[in-house]
């Protein structure tokens, strides 16, 4: 059967690993090629890479970053941040990526994802949705989270996987780098309003937040600050799923 | 094995099973007309794309044919997901578009009670008879599949909504609904395997 995915996810700016709590206070966390190679080898199912600034900046990825993972990297690696139009994901596939996210590009001109499906396929389409709760739902930002939208995460998630999307990259920016957990409600309403699978993202810290998450719905994780820090890995992390009943790439 | 010929299907993303080649000392050269996959000593089909375009692509070079020889004769040839999927007979993904036919059977779409695409790492499991392919966890993404396991080819399977064909193998001919490029070891393992078959094949 098919197994609950362990997903690092790098956050890059100006070639660098960075994390921060809540998108804010970016502290720099290493090389991404390295830790892509050292995620890999502690049995990470895929990996995310994340340019955090290349939309705020008004530039493309950086594709040298992304041939350099790719040269190591035997497994799945989605890449998001910059992403303008479909010849942005284009240039992205072309260096390396298997899937692209897309966000800020996809609000602004919804027809995006059905363009890039088209084109290559809805495995390579992403969705990254970044939510905040708000008076009892949970909204859209863009912009690496600093512009706020009238869309709702849910109803977005739905009309994603409708236009094309073939995952939704889920997360709670009000979890983000918090280690307080990921946000299960809005997990559990996003599982319930799209069949493609959803990424759980922002907040975790133990290996009961990533088991809640998978229980609430995810069909992965998202996990960056507890792998950067050094308090874990993902072999680890694994390991203890592997011990309850979920199924687990060993 | 220095060199793997690839078949142009139009919008595959080669990168991802170029790395993964390049990491076995082999590179990638494109097929430019039907005597270069007549004449290769193996030849790629690759992943990604849309059935009736692939299909078109490889009608628009005159490529069908010399492929569909390789095929039959058991010669060296790796089709990735949606270049397995091509061999089979059809897919519901384009009707009206026949495959290659070197494997019997449509290819279908898993049933709404699954998620769809499939995306992940799944358990692979080999009947017995297999000789390249062996147990283990790869990835996949993919909406459509094989069901039945075709007559005349040594098979593997995995579980998503029922049973499916995750991969067929006969003589040096390895055709994998998932991507051995982004299965890690057990990938690379299957690619090491399948490269060495091939060249046995060459020195023959």
């Amino acid at each position: 059967m098919l197994t609950s995915r362990i997903i690092p996810c790098l956050d890059t700016d100006a070639g660098r690993v960075v994390k921060g709590v809540r998108f804010q206070a970016l502290r720099d966390c290493g090389d991404p090629a390295e830790l892509a190679a050292r995620y890999q080898q502690q049995g990470a199912d895929e990996l995310v890479v994340l340019d955090v600034s290349a939309t705020v900046q008004g530039r493309g990825h950086r594709l040298d970053t992304i041939r350099a993972i790719r040269a190591t990297l035997g497994i799945p690696l989605c890449v998001g941040g910059g992403v303008r139009c479909a010849d942005d994901a284009a240039a992205l596939l072309e260096a390396g990526a298997d899937k692209v996210a897309v966000n800020s590009a996809a609000v602004a001109a919804p027809d995006l994802l059905t363009a890039m499906a088209a084109r290559f396929g809805s495995q390579a389409v992403v969705l990254a949705i970044d939510a905040r709760a708000c008076e009892g739902h949970y909204v859209v930002h863009t912009h690496a989270g600093r512009t706020g939208t009238p869309r709702d995460a849910v109803a977005w998630a739905r009309e994603g996987g409708e236009r094309g999307a073939g995952e939704i990259l889920l997360t709670s920016m009000d979890r983000d780098g918090t280690g307080d957990g990921y946000e299960l409600p809005l997990l559990a309403a996003a599982r319930a309003a799209t069949s493609v699978p959803v990424i759980a993202s922002g907040g975790a810290r133990t290996t009961e937040h990533l088991a809640a998450a998978l229980r609430a719905g995810a069909d992965a994780v998202l996990v960056a600050s507890m792998l950067h820090d050094g308090r874990t890995t993902v072999a680890e992390l694994k390991r203890q799923l592997s011990a309850s009943d979920l199924a687990i790439r060993p | 094995m220095n060199d793997l010929t690839v078949v142009p299907t139009g919008v595959a993303n080669l990168a991802s099973v170029r790395a993964a080649f390049a990491r076995l000392g082999c590179a990638l050269v494109a097929a430019r007309q039907p005597q270069d996959v007549a004449d290769a000593a193996a030849v790629l089909l690759p992943g990604v794309g849309h059935f009736g375009e692939a299909r078109a692509a490889l009608d628009a070079r005159g490529l069908a044919a010399p492929l569909r020889q390789r095929l039959r004769d058991g010669r060296a040839t790796l089709g990735i997901c949606l270049g397995m999927q091509l061999c089979c007979e059809g897919s519901d993904e384009a009707p009206q578009t026949p495959g290659l036919g070197a494997v019997p059977g449509r290819v279908t779409r898993f049933p709404s009670a699954v998620r769809c695409p499939q995306m992940g790492w799944n358990d692979v499991a080999c009947a017995g008879d297999t000789t390249l392919l062996e147990p283990g966890h790869a990835y996949f993404a993919n909406s459509f599949r094989l069901c039945e396991p075709p007559a005349g080819w040594a098979v593997a399977t995995a579980e998503h909504g029922g049973t499916y064909v995750a991969a067929l193998e006969r003589g040096a001919v390895l055709l994998c609904q998932f991507h051995p490029e982004l299965s890690a070891g057990y990938g690379e393992a299957l690619l090491r395997r399948w490269l060495q078959r091939a060249a046995a094949e060459v020195a023959c």
